[in-house]
């Protein structure tokens, strides 16, 4: 009951959060820019990949493979991204956590608005990776069928949620740790690796590769980009969903449970 | 149902697990492996209660447990142990209709958007706190007009100045009309007039709306003007619960007898009435006991050369101070005292 209305009081707020969290966004654009710049490895795995398969393809890639992977990887880690585990760190450190604290809506849902609201800009802010991206990608690759298209979409918002939530669980370590960033490059590097952002998992070993399908860095990042680029269709994308959803569902349990757990042990020093 | 207290708490405790090392590399190195703890009570077996609509002063020195207990009463904190409730709900469960019966300012944080101007954590607060059209507009009205928000509420934040941003974060924290309101430090580092200014518009609130107040302050003024009751902690332990005057009479009986001069003043003259505390050629300052009061002044007025008398408490501030450094044994008995004054 108290549960229902609670989120049908965010749901109304939702839009304002929305609008205000783009005008803060707005406020940060030549910094979100920089920071932008400082995503772009995946042009730097396109250099060297484009590279070697420059006389032969490499596995299902060709040269213009490589490049339609990694443009839609940099795109689509710009639009399912999230820095959460940053401001919570901080907030939980310095006590402003306080002032979400005071609201009668949960920090999280503020969290969401104000990550969600950044999108727009962001994505505005890579259109031209997104034209030279459908410019390379080969025809009959980006997905048409309505099922194809729904899943791809799915994809997008499954990634972000998983994002969204291990970056709060994450975040929420500094509940308990004097500091979760730590804890946040321990993933940082087994997502490098697994996620395929730098490596297309498809270019692992099948014993690596079936480890990759069935750990949760796969559906940040290479999973909806293998739909967008049709890597991968029917079944496996079907399987993958699956999969995906399921981490969706398991991280965002864990991610409020350890948010309510921690807040118990707040201690709001200097807030 | 009898309408709830607006504030009650009933052996409340705090206390924390702090870690603790000397300073250098030796130190750093030896704390990896083996952490040493130190537990702070920060409040301890606090109880009192507060009716709706009173304006109270939290008083205490720095580290005393205020902030810590407001926090406690706001939600932020979860209790050691003790019973607290605040119009009538738990706060460590943070509901939302607790969330919105209550507001929060610390005159040190704030909860404006940083780089936005006021009026958009304005138009947030509206729709977390769901404020209807009307209400918006009627409580925007009389906060613009009691605070002379006007234009300043369409500058970032940033560029507001440290007097014109309290003003904001007031009005920010009371828009939803707010029943019961912990003040902690509210006009710190304000000037004077803004003090003021500040003062004011909290009292108009309280008288408007029904408004409870609690109020923590290092400016006594801000206490002694607002709140006809204080409470006071010390150690976390409560040290004080009931009106100004009584505290003073008890911590300081004395009575200050400040007087102007028109002519050549006799510091042996004054000294026959009571202490001198201030003296200098165009005025003095005299302390005199309670008891002899009528008779000194009845001294003082006899004087040719004395053109103005005024009877006065000692400064608030004084008398904390006497208070909190009251030694340990006479401590004890100074607690009995003013607990059951």
């Amino acid at each position: 009951m108290s549960l229902l209305a609670d989120l049908g009081r965010a749901a109304r707020a939702y839009p304002t959060l929305l609008r205000v969290g783009f005008a803060e966004a707005v406020a940060y654009r030549a910094e979100m820019l920089v920071w932008m710049l400082t995503t772009t490895m995946p042009l730097v795995s396109l250099a060297l990949w484009s590279a070697v398969a420059e006389t032969a393809p490499v596995g299902r890639f060709t040269e213009r493979g490589f490049a339609a992977y990694f443009l839609a990887t940099l795109l689509i880690r710009q639009l399912t991204g999230s820095w959460l585990v940053w401001e919570l760190n901080t907030e939980i450190r310095s006590g402003t956590l306080s002032r979400r604290l005071l609201r009668p809506i949960h920090p999280l849902i503020t969290y969401s608005a104000e990550n969600l609201a950044a999108i727009p800009l962001r994505f505005a802010l890579t259109l031209p990776a997104a034209i030279v991206w459908l410019v390379v990608l080969e025809p009959g690759a980006f997905p048409r069928a309505p099922l194809d298209l729904l899943a791809m979409v799915l994809s997008l918002i499954g990634a972000w949620l998983i994002n969204f939530f291990t970056m709060a669980l994450i975040g929420s370590m500094a509940f308990y740790l004097e500091s979760s960033t730590a804890i946040f490059d321990l993933w940082m590097v087994a997502f490098m690796v697994l996620s395929g952002y730098l490596v297309p998992l498809d270019l692992f070993p099948q014993a690596i590769r079936s480890v990759a399908h069935a750990l949760p860095f796969r559906y940040t990042i290479a999973f909806p980009v293998e739909i967008a680029t049709g890597l991968v269709r029917g079944q496996a994308m079907l399987r993958g969903l699956l999969i995906q959803w399921t981490y969706v569902l398991g991280v965002g349990a864990a991610a409020i449970l350890a948010f309510r757990a921690g807040v118990k042990r707040y201690s709001a020093f200097g807030g | 149902m009898a309408s709830p207290l607006a504030v009650e708490v009933r052996a409340l405790s705090k206390t924390y697990q702090v870690h603790e090392r000397p300073p250098g590399l030796a130190a750093a190195l030896r704390s990896v492996f083996r952490r040493k703890y130190r537990t702070v009570h920060a409040v301890a077996d606090l109880s009192f209660t507060v009716e709706p609509g009173e304006r109270v002063g939290f008083l205490g020195p720095n580290g005393a447990g205020k902030t810590t207990t407001l926090k406690m009463l706001a939600g932020l904190l979860h209790p050691t142990s003790g019973e607290a409730r605040v119009a009538g709900h738990v706060p460590r469960r943070r509901e939302a209709a607790f969330l919105k019966s209550i507001t929060l300012v610390m005159g040190q944080k704030q909860q404006l958007l940083w780089d936005l101007p006021p009026a958009d954590t304005f138009t947030m607060n509206r729709a977390i706190y769901e404020v209807s059209d009307a209400d918006y507009a009627e409580t925007m009205g009389d906060l613009t007009e009691l605070l002379d928000l006007g234009e300043i509420m369409k500058k970032p934040t940033r560029q507001l100045s440290l007097g014109e941003r309290m003003k904001c974060e007031l009005a920010a924290a009371l828009l939803h009309r707010p029943q019961v309101l912990f003040l902690d430090e509210p006009t710190i580092g304000l000037d004077v007039a803004m003090q003021l200014t500040v003062r004011e518009f909290i009292r108009q609130y309280n008288e408007r709306r029904g408004a409870t107040v609690l109020l923590t302050s290092h400016y006594m003024d801000d206490v002694a003007s607002l709140c006809p009751r204080v409470v006071v902690i010390d150690q976390g332990r409560l040290r004080y619960d009931g009106d100004l005057p009584t505290l003073v009479q008890s911590i300081q009986p004395d009575k200050r007898v400040a007087l102007r001069f028109s002519g050549v003043a006799d510091r042996d003259a004054l000294a026959r009435a009571g202490k001198i505390v201030e003296f200098d050629a165009a005025r003095a300052v005299i302390q005199i006991a309670r008891a002899d009061l009528r008779e000194a002044v009845g001294h003082l007025l006899g004087l040719a050369w004395v053109s103005d008398l005024t009877i006065e408490d000692p400064p608030l501030e004084e008398v904390m101070r006497e208070l909190f450094s009251a030694p340990k044994s006479e401590e004890a008995a100074t607690a009995d005292a003013v607990e059951s004054a």
